[in-house]
């Protein structure tokens, strides 16, 4: 095991309140079901640890100068002035986040997982770098979380991800913040031939406001992206979320799907998917519910470019039909049993491929957040 | 059991039954009969409690409680079960998550049950979603088999079922009323709605009666009200006097 950096005492010093608020993101203290963690408050990095042969997880400062070829993929999916959050960041002298590293045809299903809290500053930001390299593959699973205390603040983090030729990364990122928090996640992955990218996104907690639209850019051969998201917006809450896929390589194919449910918030759906080469085909699907009044809005783009492409959409927004809950009902179940149980059933995406501990986090996060319905 | 005293059912603010009496005692089996659009479902889900069938006047009383205005869920915990003719199809929910949800019976139970009616394969796939007109039917005898009511309404349990499946249902179904058990001692009832009678091939049933334009107008044994209808039509039973 090389710890480079670990102080455990500082996370066990967290209140209870907030280790419980970290749990739900997919935090494991005690490292159970990881291969290795990296956990950053505010500006500190004060864990990163790595068990698993072939796999490095550095401070992005360390890492620029242990390799020099990281530099390479430092600012490079992701453009320095893309916005004024990007440029925020490359502004800063002294850059935080976390660079994995999966060698050459490493394989590891085990998680590692990346934990980022904010706690006393007003800004977090972070500029992470997942690297898999030819023939591996990693699951990471990124937990965000504030807080209980913290009642306003932003967190701005930018994450690119590099899916070598026949590479497999799975990333799922779940949210934990807090009514006055606005979040800023600026991400981009690039997936070789054959190698496939599969991004899990889950937030059911209250929010001010998270803005993000990560893109995929598929280059190789036969690359595959698939983006799932699961999101609740509360009263108060605005999510203005989507995703991206440019099919610009023969045979590459991608999925967006997203589940989303208002209690009162806005969610704001976005799609694209460009094809632009031979045999490529992608599909977004969007699905809403309306508990309360709020708003869903989908807004699902395909673009083709030549007539070797396959691309549609699928897209409803509404509420639980009566005839369904009734249909529970008639089988015993109160009306709000019934309504929890078909709420349940329509956040259930089952992403293929996910190993189990992770669809464990996702289904606890959605457990946590299905009391509130 | 069930005893439905001049009831008046308004659909969409139009009267759809006109004053039904309707008796069936412990152990006893009824079939229901008429044409499309008489008002066989709409009886049905007027039983079960459905919004949007509003009781106008009238009474339903089952084992002795009003349930004319209580809810849903609480008429199926008094024991009524119903299998439905047009179930909805709900995306996301499994068949075994439903089962789960609406049971007691662990993993393994539910298994063993989906097994006896070859359902096991669709306990990970949507609630009905794309299922065929006999996987929906199967899928309803399923549900009622974990469900176990004690007054089961049938809503044309042969409609799209093969031969062979039929047999397994006609046979399931005559488990779920109790047929082997003596009368005097059977306790559960049944009210089947059935187009064709071939219910009948599988189970004894006590009386029969005819719907017509949302009225009860024939009374009667069963296999004769089927012979009779076969033969000459529902316009005989429109000469019935009304009972
Ligand atoms: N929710 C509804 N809204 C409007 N009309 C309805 C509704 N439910 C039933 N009806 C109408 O009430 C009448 C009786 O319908 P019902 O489903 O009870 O007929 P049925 O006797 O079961 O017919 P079938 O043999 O075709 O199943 C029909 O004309 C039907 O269109
Ligand atoms: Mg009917």
């Amino acid at each position: 095991m090389s710890a480079l950096q670990t102080d455990v005492g500082d996370i066990e010093r967290l209140s209870e309140k907030d280790r419980e608020r970290l749990a739900l993101t997919g935090l494991e203290v005690g490292m159970q079901n990881r291969c290795g963690s990296f956990f950053q408050i505010d500006q500190n990095v004060i864990q990163t640890t790595c068990g698993a042969e072939g796999i490095e997880m550095i401070p992005i400062k360390a890492a620029l100068e242990k390799y020099d070829w990281v530099k390479d993929y430092y600012w490079n999916a992701v453009p320095r002035d893309k916005d004024k959050y990007t440029q925020y960041l490359a502004k800063q002298e002294n850059p935080q986040g976390l660079v994995v590293i999966a060698h050459e045809g490493v394989k590891v299903e085990m998680p590692l997982q990346a934990c980022l809290f904010l706690r006393d500053e007003p800004v977090q930001h972070v500029h992470n770098l997942f690297i898999a390299r030819e023939g591996s593959e990693i699951n990471i699973i990124s937990g965000c979380a504030s807080s209980w205390q913290k009642e306003r603040g932003a967190h701005i983090g930018v994450t690119e991800i590099y899916v070598g030729k026949g590479a497999r990364v799975t990333s799922t990122m779940i949210h934990n913040w807090s009514p006055g928090i606005s979040v800023f996640p600026r991400s981009a992955t690039v997936i070789e031939e054959d190698g496939t990218f599969l991004s899990n996104y889950v937030c059911m907690q209250p929010v001010k406001k998270i803005d993000m639209y990560p893109t995929a850019r598929l280059v190789g051969k036969n690359a595959v992206a698939r983006f799932s998201s699961i999101v609740v917006a509360t009263p108060g809450s605005i999510l203005d979320l989507g995703s991206r896929a440019i099919l610009d390589a023969e045979k590459t194919s991608a999925e967006l799907i997203t589940r989303a449910i208002t209690t009162g918030g806005t969610v704001i759906s976005r799609g694209h998917i460009l094809g632009e080469k031979d045999g490529t085909r992608g599909h977004i699907e969007c699905k809403g519910l309306i508990l309360k009044d709020g708003v869903i809005h989908a807004i699902p783009e395909i673009e083709g470019t030549l007539t070797g492409t396959e691309l549609s959409h699928e897209a409803a927004v509404g509420k639980i039909a009566r005839n369904e809950i009734e249909y529970l009902m008639a089988r015993g179940l109160s009306e709000e049993e019934a309504t929890a149980t078909i709420i349940r059933g329509f956040l259930d995406v089952k992403i293929s491929g996910l190993p189990a501990v992770l669809q464990e986090q996702i289904d606890a996060a959605i457990d946590q957040a299905e009391s509130g319905f | 059991m069930l005893d439905i005293s001049d009831l008046h059912v308004e659909v969409g603010g139009t009267e759809k039954l006109h004053d039904i009496n309707l008796h069936i005692g412990e152990g006893e089996t009824h079939i229901l009969m008429g044409p499309n659009g008489s008002g066989k479902s709409t009886l049905l889900k007027a039983i079960m409690g459905f919004g949007g069938y509003t009781i106008t006047s009238g009474s339903i009383v089952f084992r002795g409680t009003d349930i004319t205005r209580m809810p849903i869920h609480e008429r199926a915990h008094l024991g009524i079960g119903m299998m439905f003719q047009h179930p909805p199809a709900i995306s996301g929910l499994k068949l075994g998550k439903l089962l789960a949800a609406t049971s007691h019976h662990g993993n393994e139970a539910l298994e063993a049950l989906a097994q006896t009616v070859n359902m096991e394969k669709f306990l990970t796939r949507d609630t009905n979603v794309g299922f065929s007109g006999g996987e929906i039917k199967r899928s309803e005898v399923l549900q009622l088999k974990v469900q176990q009511p004690d007054f089961l309404m049938l809503d044309e349990p042969e409609s799209g079922v093969d031969l062979e499946n039929m047999s397994l249902m006609g046979k399931e179904i005559a488990n779920l009323l109790e047929k082997d058990v003596h009368i005097v001692n059977r306790r559960r009832s049944g009210l089947i709605i059935t187009h064709t009678g071939y219910i009948l091939d599988y189970l004894e049933a006590d009386q029969g009666h005819v719907m017509i334009n949302g009225q009860i107008r024939c009374h009667g044994n069963p296999r004769e009200i089927l012979r009779v209808v076969k033969e000459k039509g529902y316009g005989e039973c429109l000469r019935c006097k009304q009972m």
